[in-house]
């Protein structure tokens, strides 16, 4: 039996959302991307939305999402896409706009994007992948590297009197009166990444209602970066990560509404 | 809203003209001397009327990238500021002008560099000439002279922004922005409609109809070949420009024996120049370039060909004086006169500088 025998429409139990396209992705074995990525496909696939969907892709690892979902994107410079997204969507109100963004994206270079975007309750759903480190330009020291952890550019672990705290941005995102929804979730296990695709499809559905800016942060690993095996990556992050960024949800006035 | 005569200052007839253009939206962040752009939109409320987006950003780096974000839309957006802010936009408007993105940027210069001051300059010619951010780019510069231009060149702006995918400035100086003037508002145009959008701009990231490949809207191209490319089709977007769009205006240059060369403000204080050093029996005439890019090379050209010298006039230490240095080839002397920091000669300071020009060659 070779492996076309196999690949036959009566064995399909799961298959892969329409929307993701067969392009190779560059994201390294192990990586949370990769399923994010998936989950924000089949979201926009199950809600009927490709029609209306406009992608705000980061400066980072995800900087070339717009090759894997085949919906409308606009690639941001460096930290700009809440900016980028508050003109699309009030723009074009009708219209799904969701940004994509990892820590340093979100949390260093463009914090006052963020949080400004937030503030004014933008219609906008923010996707924020948080692996703690720079994935793309080899591993240096992110706004959320937690402390005592190695990266290229604190090569000796991160030191509060020399590199500051790591920043719990969802936290404050969840203070201001214009976030209707903000979660932390991971995609570490099958429960995780279902709850984490629920999360999304809540986030989007609450900017199509107008209720303000929703916040997913996604807690994820960069084995590449960490310098592990995916398995103890994931391991990792759970020991390490989750003390610091514990997945759940930080605030949902939409359920209220 | 018809055609309506009207006295008001440069930045706020900026603000009508755009409402009345069709403008989708504008997104901006106050800074002297152009405040009263923002104001203006936002006592005009234009939401209740055209439906045009008015968003005071958190900043001019914002204010840009909104400006991107709204562009690769297909809508018309604009910003406007003054030389710091402007500054702090040039990452921004290099990834428009890498986008091919229609969109349209007013600077109404201060004094730098630096905070500098709020009083009026012409000191970022340079940067608006050049690009200004990082790359191979250029967009198209309109130089208003008078607040009846200031208006005039957001219609001309934005037509030529679209015409050609680029962005567009408006280069204007402190003087302009804060003077009154008569002004003459056009009739109020619709704005786009999304099937228009659609049919004028198949690029635009508007969501993906069923059967159509999607829309990106990215400056990244790591295939060097691929990335020459698109630098060479920036470049011949460039050329076209430069063969169809260079505006410029001439007085008295037909006897002259000196040329002004002069843009905005200063091109109407060497007007009274010439009046005055005419009456002393000195033949001088006016270049005034309305686009200072592309720049009116042809025509300095030409004159520098019968007359015995250029002065070129301007609220710098001498920057457009390399253009007109590159367009006359050397074949007449060509020198500078201006002052820094603010500070705006009299006619007569202007008339003294000729007639010391005059004597030195």
């Amino acid at each position: 039996m070779n492996i076309d025998d196999i690949k036959r429409a009566e064995n399909v139990v799961c298959t892969k959302p329409r929307l993701l396209n067969d392009n190779n992705m560059h994201y390294c074995p192990g990586c949370s991307h990769g399923v994010v990525h998936k989950l924000v496909a089949e979201v926009i696939e199950e809600m009927g939305a490709e029609h209306i969907a406009i992608g705000i892709a980061p400066v980072g690892c995800a900087v070339f999402a717009y090759n894997y979902i085949d919906i409308d994107w606009i690639e941001a410079a460096h930290g700009r896409a809440p900016a980028v997204a508050t003109a699309a969507k009030r723009l074009n109100p009708d219209r799904l706009v969701f940004t994509y963004q990892g820590d340093g994206d979100l949390a260093a270079i463009g914090t006052a994007e963020t949080i400004h975007a937030a503030n004014r309750g933008e219609n906008i759903a923010i996707i924020f992948i948080n692996n703690a480190i720079y994935g793309m330009t080899g591993g240096q020291m992110a706004p959320t590297t937690l402390e005592g952890m190695k990266t290229s550019t604190t090569p000796y672990g991160r030191r509060v009197d020399l590199n500051g705290h790591p920043l719990r941005i969802t936290e404050l995102l969840a203070q201001l009166p214009g976030t209707c929804y903000v979660t932390r979730q991971s995609v570490h296990t099958p429960a995780t990444v279902r709850k984490a695709k629920a999360a999304i499809r809540k986030a989007f559905e609450n900017s199509m209602k107008g209720l303000g800016t929703s916040v997913v942060e996604i807690v994820s690993t960069c084995n590449s970066g960490w310098k592990m095996t995916p398995d103890k990556a994931n391991k990792w992050m759970v020991d390490n990560m989750f003390p610091f960024y514990p997945p759940g949800d930080l605030k949902n006035t939409a359920a209220e509404k | 809203m018809d055609e309506e005569v009207r006295l008001m200052k440069g930045n706020e007839a900026i603000a009508h003209a755009a409402v009345r253009y069709g403008v989708d939206g504008y997104f901006g962040y106050p800074i002297t001397p152009q405040s009263e752009v923002l104001e203006t939109l936002e006592a005009l409320m234009p939401w209740e009327t055209t439906g045009m987006v008015v968003l005071q950003a958190e900043s001019e780096v914002a204010s840009i990238n909104m400006v991107y974000g709204g562009a690769a839309t297909g809508k018309a957006v604009m910003t406007s500021s003054s030389s710091p802010g402007i500054s702090l936009m040039q990452e921004g408007l290099s990834y428009i002008a890498a986008g091919e993105l229609p969109a349209l940027v007013v600077n109404v210069m201060r004094g730098g560099p630096g905070l500098g001051t709020i009083h009026p300059s012409q000191a970022d010619y340079h940067q608006a000439t050049r690009g200004g951010g990082h790359g191979d780019y250029h967009f198209i510069v309109l130089a208003p002279s008078t607040v009846q231009e200031m208006a005039d060149f957001v219609g001309l702006g934005f037509d030529l922004a679209f015409k050609y995918r680029t962005p567009a400035m408006i280069l204007a100086d402190g003087i302009v922005g804060q003077m009154m003037e008569k002004v003459v508002l056009p009739p109020q145009r619709p704005r786009r409609t999304e099937r228009e959008i659609a049919e004028q701009c198949p690029w635009a990231v508007t969501g993906r109809p069923a059967g159509r490949r999607p829309n990106v809207m990215t400056t990244l191209e790591l295939d060097s070949y691929k990335m020459e490319e698109n630098n060479l089709r920036y470049q011949a977007t460039y050329e076209r420009i430069r063969r169809n769009e260079v505006r410029y205006e001439e007085y008295l240059t037909d006897d002259a024996d000196y040329i002004f060369v002069a843009f905005g403000s200063m091109a109407r204080i060497c007007t009274k120049a010439i009046d005055d050093a005419r009456s002393m029996g000195i033949r001088v005439g006016l270049v005034r370039p309305i686009t200072l890019w592309p720049f009116p090379e042809k025509p300095l050209a030409e004159l520098s060909k019968r007359v015995k010298g250029m002065l070129v006039v301007e609220l710098n230490a001498g920057q457009m004086i390399d253009d007109v240095r590159i367009a006359t080839s050397g074949r007449v002397p060509v020198e500078h006169f201006g002052r820094l920091g603010g500070i705006v000669p009299s006619p007569a300071e202007v008339t003294d500088a000729l007639k010391k020009f005059i004597s030195r060659i």
